[in-house]
């Protein structure tokens, strides 16, 4: 571990750079953020705008800064904002509990196959996701490969069906998202030390006590990055309500709401303010979820 | 190391003998449960192929459905795969501009996955949060923000409202991947080419951008992914010039042709080997 050379070279490089103080990070950046400047910062404000504006999409729109927009939307589809809310802690949690388990073996015990093995998870992505719910649709269909068969053999009764219920809502949603659930987990379990483990089973530690007092808390960041990568795409989803939910009562969520408002009625102020409500609970979600991780950290240190 | 040498080896014994009846059975309990999943995850992919060799049934005149029952083998659909010419042309479109995007967001991605790696620049904080904003926002939120943008400016949706936002939402992507190429870079490198004479251009397109180019075919692969697979911003921005992804979501009310499952096969089954080829190629590189 001795090397007293990489020091010297460290202090070298930056006092070297220092004087030139080129323009090119500027001229190599300014590209790439001029693009998102207009196509992701004045969109956000755009629509800012928009969701304060009065009018039809026959008339226009005018900007009446009608903040009621805002209350009427919350007002009108309370009921979506929480189911999504719902699914999305629900989809959460069932990923959570089904990926641990992944991440931790391949992580811990993948060996050199492991590269095998996160080729194997990220092959579904080869296949655009609309198109992979829609095999679902078909797998759960209600004369289709699971429910025919068990329904032939008297298994289920002839009327049981899943589309068009939460259950098959829910389940499409963790499908397509516990991919991004495993990775975080897997990054961090991946970076733990395993000497540590080892220390612990050494201290005469249970596996299952050291699993819970070594690994379970240094995996933390994991989790926390794995719910925020799930539960955020799990409550703006819309498409699983629209192909496994089959618009059934009580199975659409706000993502629905939000296009139909934009592609079909053209009620575009109300669908920029559902959006920004959309937004605005993830955002508080997120830091209340972190001050909470937070809290628990300093309690435990 | 040291430690493992120096411990008394009656001290590991007696644990280990204790230890090894107990684990037997469980061992297998978890790669049991990791292949389990794996199929779990892979299954509608069986389901997609296995449905694209799917018979159907019915009459002259209406586009031919896949049932959701299996009502034997044929290979008809892969000789008939251009038929609906509606279909193809959104297969076009989607290739068009995954494509096009990509290009574009690999080129703007790698510049700024530069400038963050080698550079502390006035705004580069501003920069990394653009980023992580851009790549975490909720997708049904950017698709709104720019519809609402391209609604206030009175354009018509189309090709080129499709390619501006699909380029938006993959520079992030490339510009991480770059980056963490860039940052493990040796840059002595660049430097003892400079050393040897070589301009600060001919050291970046002779030592660097090699070096680098795993990383920006990485960037561009996903940029490229990541268009193909996209379908609300696709939704929000398109207008008529419908994409793959959209067309099919649209034809879940009305029954999906067979030959969306196969253009769905053949598209998995190109980049699934592009992916298993740049892995292989890349592994080799070191």
């Amino acid at each position: 571990m001795e090397r007293p050379v990489q020091p010297d070279l460290h202090l070298v490089a930056p006092r070297e750079r220092r004087p030139r103080r080129s323009a090119a990070p500027y001229v190599l950046s300014s590209p790439a953020l001029l693009w998102l400047l207009v196509l992701f910062v004045i969109p956000m404000f755009a629509m800012a705008s928009l969701s304060l504006q009065e009018g039809t999409s026959l008339e226009g729109f005018r900007q009446t800064f009608r903040f009621a927009n805002f209350t009427d939307a919350i007002a009108n589809n309370g009921e979506f904002l929480l189911r999504s809310l719902r699914n999305g802690i629900v989809v959460t949690a069932v990923a959570l509990l089904i990926a641990y388990p992944v991440a931790y073996w391949i992580a811990f015990y993948g060996g050199r196959f492991k590269s095998v093995f996160l080729f194997l998870l990220l092959l579904p992505f080869f296949i655009s996701f609309v198109i992979r719910t829609v095999a679902w649709s078909f797998i759960l269909s209600d004369d289709g490969i699971i429910l025919g068969t068990l329904k032939s053999i008297g298994l289920l009764p002839e009327t049981y069906h899943v589309l068009g219920t939460t259950f098959a809502v829910v389940a499409g949603i963790t499908y397509n998202l516990v991919p991004f659930t495993i990775l975080p987990l897997y990054v961090s379990l991946e970076q733990i030390d395993r000497s540590l483990v080892e220390a612990a089973t050494d201290l005469y530690s249970s596996r299952t006590q050291a699993f819970l007092k070594v690994v379970l808390p240094l995996s933390m960041p994991g989790v926390f990055a794995a719910v925020l990568l799930t539960s955020i795409p799990a409550i703006g989803d819309y498409v699983n309500a629209a192909v496994l939910g089959n618009f059934a009562p009580g199975t659409a969520m706000i993502g629905n709401v939000i296009q139909t408002e934009f592609l079909r009625n053209r009620d575009y102020p109300e669908g920029a303010a559902l959006a920004f409500v959309l937004m605005a609970v993830m955002v508080v979600g997120a830091v209340i979820y972190a001050r909470l991780i937070g809290t628990e950290r300093i309690t435990e240190g | 190391m040291s430690a493992v040498v120096t411990r008394p080896p009656q001290v590991r014994l007696p644990e280990a003998v204790a230890r090894k009846p107990r684990r037997s059975w469980t061992r297998f309990v978890l790669p049991t449960y990791v292949t389990a999943f794996i199929l779990y995850l892979s299954f509608p992919i069986f389901i997609i192929i296995l449905f694209s060799f799917n018979q159907t049934r019915g009459g002259f005149g209406t586009s031919p459905r896949v049932k959701t029952t299996w009502l034997g083998f044929t290979t008809d659909w892969y000789g008939r795969v251009f038929e609906l010419s509606d279909l193809t042309a959104t297969v076009r479109h989607s290739l068009t501009i995954g494509f096009a995007s990509a290009i574009a967001a690999t080129i703007l991605g790698t510049l700024l996955g530069l400038a963050l790696a080698r550079y502390r620049f006035r705004g580069r904080g501003g920069a990394d949060f653009a980023i992580f904003l851009s790549i975490s926002s909720p997708e049904i939120v950017l698709g709104a923000a720019l519809a609402s943008f391209f609604v206030a400016l009175g354009v018509t949706r189309g090709f080129g409202t499709l390619f501006l936002s699909h380029t938006m939402f993959s520079i992030a992507f490339v510009a991480v991947t770059v980056r963490a190429r860039a940052a493990g870079l040796d840059r002595s490198l660049e430097a003892a080419a400079m050393d040897l004479g070589a301009t600060p251009v001919t050291a970046f397109v002779k030592v660097t951008l090699p070096l680098l180019a795993p990383g920006i075919l990485a960037g561009f692969l996903l940029a490229f992914a990541l268009s193909m697979d996209d379908f609300v911003i696709s939704q929000f921005t398109q207008g008529p010039f419908q994409m793959f992804p959209t067309w099919v979501f649209g034809a879940t009310r009305v029954g999906i042709p067979p030959h969306v499952f196969v253009f769905a096969t053949i598209i998995f089954l190109t980049g699934a080997t592009l992916a298993l080829l740049l892995a292989l190629v890349s592994r080799r590189r070191g």
